[in-house]
């Protein structure tokens, strides 16, 4: 007996595959883009609503500095939902992680180890360590990720409130430490004023008045953009030259125009406050880093396997246990720099410290398109939810919305995101 | 002795496929009817359309049940009508009791509020009848396989069955618990109940049945009543078709030998005492086609996959030898690394990343043929995929289409691409061609051809004798964790390997 699927549709090559390319290209670098295009009219929305709020240079400061913690975590979540699992604990392992660095900064006294930036390399290997004590379990021993790491979320918020001593607050942090979240980077160039401040009777600057551009963010910005456009002409023509069709020339001209547009829009947004924040720069490298790493490393093809057939890359030479702990253990590095930035921006470690933020760092990767089954999703998905989640949170705070309120909407939008993407998914 | 059941030029066709075509069977009121065949005649899709699996509507000719005719729309409507069919797989809960599985959906129960007084006392009447002596609120993840077949009788009976139909009921029981399970259809028989059998076992067969229907590619052969039954008639109607040029023809180069297994050995992953390969030798020569032959069950995946990185079953025992010297396939990566390749037999679960596309399954294997440093090359991978999708012919729109999409056929050229491109010495193939289509089938046959001129050494497992027959040089019999045969192709046929495998039943305990 044979229960022979459907044959596949023979569309007789050559003469059809050319147009039907181009089409394929456009409805599916849509669908890839459509989450970019709904997280700009979700920001023009609330750019309209708030009165124009929300794009000034110091709002999208605060809100880069606010939700930074949120994004590197969902780096690490995307890899461990898309191999398959989930990761309850990186909100409570981030408060431990801060409580940990405030305590070895402020309270404990250790010399050259209270050093902000040997407290922070101590810090992300306690979390790897975290990592992979829970990674342990679920690659080896094949306990459930939600089981183990509910109980890690028990047991870390546990310890980092009892090293605060019950309900204090331990501070204030060192400034340099504080450097990682509030700080911005320095400007080596000199500033470049267009715009000279208004001064006012009294021989005092008016705040806001004038235009002082940063010049290294500036400089630092266009080296960005043009290295955007060489990379992606590059890799174009190496297509062309090896006889591969690439997408349609006018989409990539429009592609990269429009990228290019806005990243030079918030050049100049940052250059012309105090320039781009530090954690920025951190978050832009982190990004960077795995948006190679799932798109063009091993490791990364292997995790997507992993997620889509567990059995079918075992028997394919993938050592899925080792991968599995890596994963985990990449999260826990990466939940432990989300406590320290959380904790820099507060300038203190408090019992509450990143409390619930695991559900809003699992729906930025949810609303970045990836599923639940795992072996789907992708990391610009992630941080563009990540950034969705965040624009929604400010955009409602500066409208005054209610936070009870504020919760529904994010809710609803989490929802809306998956029922979208899943009904996508079976008209495709 | 009165008709009970007739089905009537029954024709059921998939997509590309004719499952069976105009078949005819008959059974008499209180007989014991056997249905033999191949695998793959047809024997179970035949069952299927009777209990109403596949609906009425979707074949073609009639069912004549006690007199009347017959629409079954689904299960539930033939088992009303008293026919209930006990699967090979058994369908039972692990983690209920056997009361509650006895009465799974059919509960003695007032407004949803389960009577268990009720449900255990039947069940203790239904386990004396089957002879179990078990409580009924043991778990039946708790009780052996035979056992558990017995519960499923049990339930059958708690329907008021009238026709009891058995697939292969004994395929996982061990000798004692067979017997003991045949003994219990004679004792339903002279309680006046009719069964149909579905076996591949003759020894079986001869015991209990009162006729026999063969059935072949999906068409009835001959229905043998009790005095004509004998293993030779059998054994020929079963497998008696010609084989016309459905294998390329290939000259073999068959070189030293390349491959060599010793006494290997393996427990089931589960059940530790049971031991599911017996002290296996095999090897397989340069540029050779090694072809296991076997009936399901006789532990071929096992064996194979067990060798593959130690895939399957544990306390695993014995020796492999690449070119004479012994090397360590304890990893699959280590099997790949030595240049072992499987390519499994159930390509949706253990093949290919179904929401991935072509290109992403093609180098999964050999991710280090593409890459420089752990970073992918692109174009190289992209080249390679389109090289071994022309290679294998195989039809999509593009190397980009996911491989959940493609036909079995399509699907199967993909897996055979994954692992021509770790570029094994020792290829192993378990089920090549199970559900494709002929014309696929043919494409399939070339590659293993080619493969082997290039000088790999190949083991081909199959179900379908003829194929092996077809593409082997040289021919494997297994059984019950055992091989029991071996013999050129040249010398081989159909009756042969048979009679091997039925000389070999019975010898194990």
């Amino acid at each position: 007996m044979s229960t022979e699927s459907a044959p596949a549709p023979q569309g007789n090559a050559a003469e059809e595959q050319r147009p039907r390319f181009a089409v394929s290209a456009l409805t599916t670098n849509l669908r890839e883009y459509g989450l970019i295009i709904a997280l700009i009219v979700i920001m023009l929305f609330f750019q309209f609503t708030t009165s124009g709020t929300l794009f000034k240079p110091v709002n999208l400061s605060n809100l880069v500095q606010q939700n930074s913690f949120i994004i590197v975590m969902a780096l690490g979540m995307l890899l461990v939902i898309v191999a398959g699992h989930i990761d309850l604990s990186v909100g409570s392992v981030a408060g431990f992680i801060g409580a940990l660095a405030a305590n070895m900064m402020v309270i404990w006294q250790l010399g050259p180890l209270s050093n902000p930036l040997v407290v922070a390399i101590v810090c992300l290997i306690v979390g790897g360590l975290i990592g992979a004590a829970q990674g342990y379990w679920i690659a080896y021993h094949r306990i459930p990720s939600f089981i183990v790491t509910l109980a890690g979320m028990l047991i870390f918020r546990g310890i980092c409130q009892a090293l605060l001593g019950g309900g204090s607050s331990v501070g204030p942090l060192p400034d340099d430490f504080k450097m990682l979240s509030s700080g911005f980077i320095p400007d080596v160039i000199g500033p470049l004023t267009l715009i000279p401040p208004t001064v006012n009777a009294a021989g005092k600057t008016i705040m806001g008045s004038g235009l002082t551009l940063h010049m290294t963010t500036v400089v630092l910005g266009l080296i960005a953009v043009l290295a955007f456009a060489y990379f992606g002409v590059r890799t174009r023509r190496k297509r062309e030259r090896h006889g591969y069709e690439a997408e349609p020339f006018t989409l990539f001209v429009v592609k990269t125009l429009v990228a290019s547009a806005l990243a030079l829009f918030l050049v100049y947004e940052f250059a012309s406050y105090r320039g781009l924040p530090v954690v920025l720069l951190v978050m832009g490298v982190l990004i960077s880093l795995f948006v190679f790493v799932t798109k063009r490393m091993t490791i990364g093809r292997r995790i997507y396997a992993m997620g889509g057939n567990a059995k079918a890359a075992q028997l394919s030479g993938i050592n899925t246990e080792r991968l599995t702990l890596l994963v985990f253990v990449n999260m826990g590095v990466l939940s432990a720099l989300g406590g320290l930035i959380i904790a820099a921006r507060l300038g203190q470690a408090v019992p509450a410290a990143g409390l619930g933020s695991e559900l809003d760092v699992i729906a930025a990767v949810f609303i970045g398109g990836a599923s639940a089954m795992g072996g789907v999703g992708q990391v610009i998905g992630a941080v563009v939810g990540g950034f969705i989640m965040g624009v929604m949170n400010n955009g409602m705070s500066i409208m005054g919305v209610n936070v009870d309120w504020q919760q529904v909407v994010k809710g609803l939008v989490l929802l809306g995101a998956v029922i979208f993407d899943v009904y996508n998914k079976n008209k495709a | 002795m009165t008709t009970i059941l007739e089905m009537r030029d029954i024709t059921k066709t998939f997509p590309g496929v004719k499952a069976l075509s105009n078949v005819n069977l008959s059974v008499e009121e209180g007989e014991i009817h056997a249905v033999v065949g191949e695998n793959g005649a047809g024997k179970s899709t035949l069952m299927k359309v009777l209990s109403g699996v596949y609906p009425a509507g979707t074949y073609d000719g009639q069912i004549i049940f006690q007199g009347q005719e017959c629409q079954f729309k689904g299960i539930q409507d033939s088992e009303h009508k008293g026919i209930v069919i006990i699967h090979q797989e058994l369908a039972l809960v692990p983690m209920l009791s056997i009361a509650e599985n006895i009465f799974l959906g059919n509960e003695h129960a007032k407004f949803g509020v389960i009577d268990w007084d009720a449900n255990e006392a039947r069940t203790g009447a239904l386990l004396k009848k089957v002879g179990l002596k078990e409580d009924p609120k043991t778990l039946i993840t708790n009780i052996g396989v035979g056992k558990q077949q017995l519960v499923e009788i049990a339930k059958a009976l708690s329907k008021d069955v009238k026709l009891l139909i058995l697939d292969e009921p004994t395929a996982s029981l061990s000798e004692k618990d067979s017997q003991a399970l045949l003994d219990l259809l004679l004792e339903f028989k002279r309680q006046g109940m009719t069964s149909i059998l579905i076996s591949h076992k003759l020894n079986e067969i001869n015991r209990v049945a009162d006729k026999v229907t063969v059935i072949r590619d999906g068409r009835t052969i001959e229905t043998l009543a009790k005095k004509d039954i004998s293993e030779d008639r059998i054994i020929t109607s079963m497998v008696g078709r010609s084989l016309d040029d459905r294998y390329p023809p290939r000259e073999p180069k068959i070189g030293e030998v390349v491959f060599e297994v010793k006494n290997w050995s393996v427990y089931h992953p589960l059940h530790a005492e049971r031991q599911v390969i017996k002290g296996i030798d095999i090897n397989v020569r340069k540029g050779e086609v090694v072809g296991i032959a076997g009936l399901m069950g006789a532990g071929r995946t096992e064996f194979a996959m067990s060798l593959f990185g130690r895939s399957y079953g544990r306390r695993i025992s014995g020796e492999v030898l690449l070119k004479g010297k012994p090397v360590d396939v304890s990893s699959v990566s280590k099997a790949v690394q030595h240049g072992i390749a499987y390519v499994t037999e159930d390509r949706k679960t253990y093949g290919l990343n179904l929401i991935d596309h072509i290109k992403h399954n093609i180098t999964l294997a050999n991710l280090g043929g593409v890459s420089r440093h752990g970073v992918i090359d692109d174009l190289r991978e992209l080249s390679i995929a389109n090289d071994y999708r022309k290679k294998t012919n195989i039809r999509a729109s593009s190397v980009y289409q996911m491989t959940g999409n493609l036909s079995g056929g399509n699907q199967q050229k993909v897996v055979l691409s994954k692992w021509l491109f770790a570029d094994p010495e020792v290829l192993i193939l378990d089920e090549p061609t199970r559900g494709i289509d002929v014309g696929a089938k043919y494409e399939i046959y070339t590659i293993i051809a080619r493969l082997a001129s290039e000088g790999r050494a190949i083991v081909v497992i199959s179900s379908e004798m003829p194929e092996l027959l077809g593409i082997s040089d040289r021919i494997y019999v297994m059984n019950e964790g055992r091989m029991v045969g071996e013999m050129p192709a040249a010398d081989a046929s159909q009756e042969k390997i048979m009679r091997a495998i039925v000389r070999g039943e019975g010898k194990a305990a």
